[in-house]
């Protein structure tokens, strides 16, 4: 999680991918490194709150490729992805590629029809 | 009591940007995750949730990876509510103040085998908000009938075949016998109308006591469905009137969408593959069922 000065201090245009996933506060994905001594292991059965030290890109078979001139912001999409993988974006909506199992859910439900199924 | 008017209203447009369910593993299209999703984005950070056995504990806690972005507990399977209620007592014990306890069980693990800590933790009113996501059987385990599954669902202990049409007993009234408690809030929702869950976990969230949510939320592998379906499904579910939407509240009922006329059940139904082998005559079962509910719940809850 980020702190709110360092939100603050880059304004959108300047921000990558990266600092935008860091900016809307989800969770980045991690290294996994096998644990080599007793210490490295969490102290319970899990590691912290949000550890993934896994993608779910490989998962995917369609991509969603989203059309900004027919796109309403309507947020339908953003509320309904399973994986919470639609971000907002300065007035438009991003796709965090990485988390993304491709299920189509906001492509079938755009009222718009603003969100197109490509094979990867 | 919170009056309806002073809470804060909760939307796409104004709900909290961070992600407290991210990165988990559950099948391309579930919709118990956008159920576990969304309730999470609407009660806030300061969240315990409490997990028991079931689909959303087995996505989200798959060691090393923790896809819960906030507290979050696997509870023992008959023990999730009074998991919960031990959890809420110690926060309270704490001094924390600005806390919600939840928790997030599926059918199977409401309304059988999680059923006695649940009528306990209502009885003795604990300040926990228990959201049942209800796919219709036991899907974590490979599709086997729960007391929520409808008439006619093929599932692999109630095999559909010459002698039985799948699942042969209805789907027990879920939502009646938690208010039968007497129970200071509980509702039922569908994924396939997001703002009216959201606004319904909103209500509970500002509510001091036990609540319960009975979220309707669809399921692509056990039902049978394409995964871009599956909130038209949940949806269609509740235009076709098998599954409605209320809410109980200071002991009376109120129906909060009352359609004047039904979608074909039909169609819903031969959508799936999981009820695709029903005969005419099991469809005009679950009409005949369906129509008998609505007209006891207008007569009484309207």
């Amino acid at each position: 999680m980020v702190s709110g000065k360092l939100v603050k201090r880059l304004t959108n245009d300047q921000l990558t991918n990266d600092q935008i996933i860091e900016k809307m506060s989800r969770p980045k994905h991690t290294e996994y490194k096998t644990p080599t001594h007793i210490d490295d292991y969490p102290t319970g059965p899990q590691y912290e709150a949000g550890f993934l030290p896994e993608k779910n890109a490989g998962w995917r078979t369609f991509k969603p490729v989203v059309n900004h001139d027919e796109c309403i912001y309507c947020l339908r999409c953003y509320l309904l992805c399973p994986d919470g993988t639609i971000m907002k974006d300065n007035g438009k909506i991003k796709i965090d590629m990485d988390y993304c199992k491709g299920c189509g859910v906001c492509a079938h439900e755009c009222p718009k029809d603003a969100i197109e199924m490509v094979k990867e | 009591m919170t009056k309806v008017l002073d809470i804060p209203k909760v939307n796409a447009k104004n709900m909290t940007e961070k992600e407290f369910f991210y990165g988990h593993k559950a099948c391309a299209g579930c919709g118990g995750s956008i159920a576990v999703r969304l309730a999470l984005k609407v009660l806030g950070e300061r969240t315990y949730s409490a997990l028991p056995a079931g689909c959303m504990s087995a996505v989200g806690f798959i060691y090393p990876q923790m896809a819960f972005n906030s507290n979050a507990i696997i509870t023992t399977f008959p023990g999730s509510a009074s998991m919960a209620a031990g959890i809420a007592a110690g926060a309270k014990a704490l001094g924390q103040k600005d806390f919600k306890t939840v928790v997030f069980a599926g059918d199977g693990g409401t309304a059988d085998i999680g059923f006695q800590a649940l009528s306990g933790m209502i009885d003795r009113n604990d300040d926990v908000l228990y959201i049942c996501y209800d796919n219709e059987a036991y899907m974590n385990t490979g599709i086997q009938k729960s007391g929520l599954t409808p008439y006619g669902t093929k599932t692999t202990t109630t095999p559909a075949g010459q002698n039985i049409p799948g699942t042969i007993t209805h789907k027990k009234n879920l939502f009646e016998i938690i208010a039968a408690h007497d129970i200071a809030y509980a509702a039922t929702a569908s994924i396939g109308y997001p703002q009216d869950f959201i606004n319904k976990v909103n209500k509970a969230k500002h509510v001091k006591g036990a609540t319960f949510i009975h979220v309707y939320a669809s399921c692509p592998t056990g039902w049978g469905t394409p995964t871009e379906t599956s909130v038209e499904i949940a949806k269609d579910a509740v235009d076709a009137g098998l599954i409605f939407l209320a809410e109980y509240e200071d002991g009376e009922y109120k129906l909060n969408r009352n359609p004047k006329e039904f979608k074909s059940v039909e169609e819903y139904l031969k959508k799936q593959g999981r009820f695709k082998h029903m005969s005419d005559a099991d469809i005009q079962c679950v009409i005949e069922n369906r129509d008998k509910k609505w007209e006891r719940m207008r007569k009484n809850w309207l």
